[in-house]
């Protein structure tokens, strides 16, 4: 990964600030955001319920509804040109081209109306300007590149008579049928079970890498992010709190908040006994505390945690948002 | 039967649903629990372990008979109480109870946090009025919630605070049994925590005895004193907690354990994959994980093996042990 740190990043996004405003206020679900993705890396965006990650994803896409959201400060560069600004007849061609995203429930994504065939066909059909018959041909092809049997005969199946592994497959298939250069993986794995997590897993970080596209996979699961990504983000209340790559982020943590993520997960090494927990819960959205966001649950807090939320370089490329990361963990 | 100090005696617990065929009158059974056998002592934690549809819901709930198995016993202290009339049942319900794995829907939005910790109480006669009240007091801060809490509704709290109030219904009728149905999946890891951490001091302080139903390994095994490992309505393996992680015997236990996630990076490595597909329930006497077994061999297709002691308490199904 570290010669690719050279090139130019194929996503870069800076400052990026997202609101809500709804009728009981003004929810800040993104705040200052920045992060940038290198062509042909894995990238975890990792965090609790509400900490902002899937709205992050969203905007690449610039899938999030307005009203009642809005972009109210930052920028999304892909391939160096801004997201935000393009029409909206060029943001289409964007989507599934360039950039393609899947989600977490592949039954709630997928058309319980059309087979599995003619849904992937359609994308290929919409943006390769394919004839059927060729489109039908790229179709089998994708199926068979993520692994379903006869995938012929799989074609014509309804997305109901496949199990869940089998429809994050076609999801998978078909996102990617157009060969986009970035994938938006939205908690992949989390409604399946663990033997088919660590299939679709090993299948995402293998089409990675035969393709050299790059991707986001956001999670609630730490475990997931250990399996395939390079460098890992790990976001709090709409903020990154610490970023950097994943050697550094698992073994070298420098942030109270990532270090109370780890050590809250059962580990099948450890004997019985009580589990380290953080106290409280997670901030409201509409209420959050002043100065950094997660001092009213930290274990390292001191006075001038409440003053402000600074990022710190740890090192060439990792980062903390932590006033006492020397001291942490 | 009760000679001994078993709290929990599940034998030969069967729960059928019938599917209508199609075109036909038959009915196409579908095995959902199809013949567990366990047993549970007092103050023991057991782990019901397995994947999606594996069955260890429906056993969970058939032990307490909040759906009615099919067949097979279930004694509680010695009684039979797959036999128990309404009444009987009614008197019994006290001692046994269930935790809800989704804290939305296990609680009545348009009843008080009073209300629902309080039902219990007032239905079995334990407590009226101010006694209540008081009594709910000292349940919501025994799992970590402030008293005025009682005055509000569930939609004023959290997944995790939900979650506690369902812990304090579960405990207000000092109960020996409690059934826990996942109770942590749908929570964010660092409020995960939080609530194991709850359930064992409870155990600890309230003397309970737990059947800690999860499809999370990590979770189960850092609760449990014995493991059950389900696999399509049966039992193939059960051991104590640490005998089976350290040696797991049969091949769908060592694959479950080689898919869970790992934080150490340089744990990580390749791993045998599972073949996908769950194969259509059998009809005949193969072994029920034969179809996606890496180790299948001619055997297994046409004898189906038994739960047997290998050895310390550990057992397992399986003719080929490794």
């Amino acid at each position: 990964m570290r010669q690719d740190l050279q090139k130019n990043p194929l996503l870069e996004i800076r400052d990026l600030t997202i609101h809500f405003f709804t009728e009981e206020g003004v929810v800040r679900a993104v705040e200052n955001v920045s992060f940038e993705i290198y062509p042909g890396e894995i990238l975890g965006l990792v965090g609790e319920s509400g900490c902002g990650k899937t709205v992050t994803g969203l905007s690449l896409l610039r899938l999030i509804p307005i009203p009642p959201g809005r972009v109210v400060n930052g920028d999304i560069l892909f391939d160096g040109r801004s997201l935000l600004n393009l029409e909206e007849k060029e943001m289409e061609k964007v989507r599934g081209n360039d950039i393609a995203m899947i989600f977490q429930e592949p039954m709630t994504s997928l058309n319980p109306v059309f087979t599995i065939g003619d849904q992937i066909m359609e994308a290929i059909i919409l943006h390769q300007r394919l004839d059927k018959t060729e489109a039908k041909k790229k179709a089998i092809e994708m199926l068979h590149r993520v692994k379903i049997s006869s995938p012929e005969k799989r074609m014509d199946s309804y997305p109901h008579q496949l199990s869940g592994g089998m429809r994050q497959r076609a999801m998978i298939a078909m996102a990617l049928s157009c060969q986009p250069k970035l994938l938006v993986a939205d908690e992949p794995t989390t409604a399946l079970d663990v033997t088919i997590q660590a299939q679709i897993l090993h299948l995402i970080k293998e089409i990675q890498g035969e393709m050299g596209m790059s991707v986001i996979l956001i999670t609630h699961d730490l475990g997931v992010i250990s399996e395939i990504a390079d460098r890992v983000a790990v976001m709090y209340a709409g903020r990154i709190f610490e970023y950097g790559p994943i050697e550094a982020i698992f073994t070298r943590m420098r942030n109270p908040y990532t270090y109370g993520l780890m050590r809250s997960i059962p580990q099948l090494t450890e004997t019985r006994g009580r589990l380290y927990a953080i106290p409280g819960q997670v901030p409201d959205p509409m209420h959050l505390p002043v100065g950094c966001k997660f001092h009213p649950r930290c274990h390292m807090m001191i006075e001038d945690c409440k003053k402000g939320e600074p990022m710190f370089q740890v090192n060439g490329d990792q980062f903390s948002r932590c006033i006492r990361w020397k001291e942490c963990c | 039967m009760s000679q001994n100090n078993f709290l929990l005696e599940v034998q030969d617990l069967k729960k059928y649903y019938y599917k209508e065929g199609f075109l036909t009158s038959d009915k196409i059974p579908i095995r959902a629990v199809n013949g567990i056998s366990f047993s549970i002592r007092k103050g023991e934690t057991l782990g019901l372990v397995g994947e999606s549809g594996c069955g260890k819901t429906t056993a969970g709930k058939s032990i307490l008979r909040l759906i009615e198995p099919t067949s097979g016993q279930v004694f509680f202290k010695g009684q039979d109480i797959v036999r128990l009339d309404r009444e009987g049942m009614r008197k019994l319900r006290p001692h046994m109870q269930f935790i809800f794995q989704d804290p939305y829907e296990s609680l009545n939005p348009r009843m008080k946090v009073e209300e629902i910790v309080g039902e219990g109480l007032e239905v079995h006669r334990v407590a009226r009025g101010k006694e209540k009240l008081r009594r709910v007091s000292e349940l919501l801060e025994k799992v970590g919630l402030h008293p005025q809490d009682a005055q509000r509704y569930p939609h004023e709290f959290s997944g995790g605070q939900r979650q506690r109030i369902g812990i304090a219904r579960a405990i207000s009728l000092n109960p020996e049994l409690i059934v826990a149905d996942e109770p942590v999946s749908a929570l964010d890891v660092s409020i995960q925590a939080q609530i194991l951490n709850l359930l064992m001091d409870l155990r600890d302080q309230l003397g309970l005895t737990y059947l800690f139903i999860s499809h999370d390994l990590r979770v189960v095994k850092y609760v449990s004193d014995r493991i059950a490992v389900m696999y399509m309505g049966k039992i193939v393996e059960m051991a104590h907690s640490e005998d089976l992680f350290k040696r797991p015997l049969h091949h769908y236990t060592q694959v479950l354990l080689k898919a869970i996630p790992k934080l150490d990076l340089s744990q990580i490595r390749e791993r045998p994959l599972l073949k996908e597909e769950h194969p259509s329930p059998p009809s005949g006497h193969e072994c029920l994980f034969q179809a996606r077994c890496p180790h299948s061999r001619e055997k297994c297709q046409t004898e189906e093996p038994v739960l047997l002691d290998e050895g310390e308490d550990h057992f397992v199904a399986c003719h080929f042990v490794s």
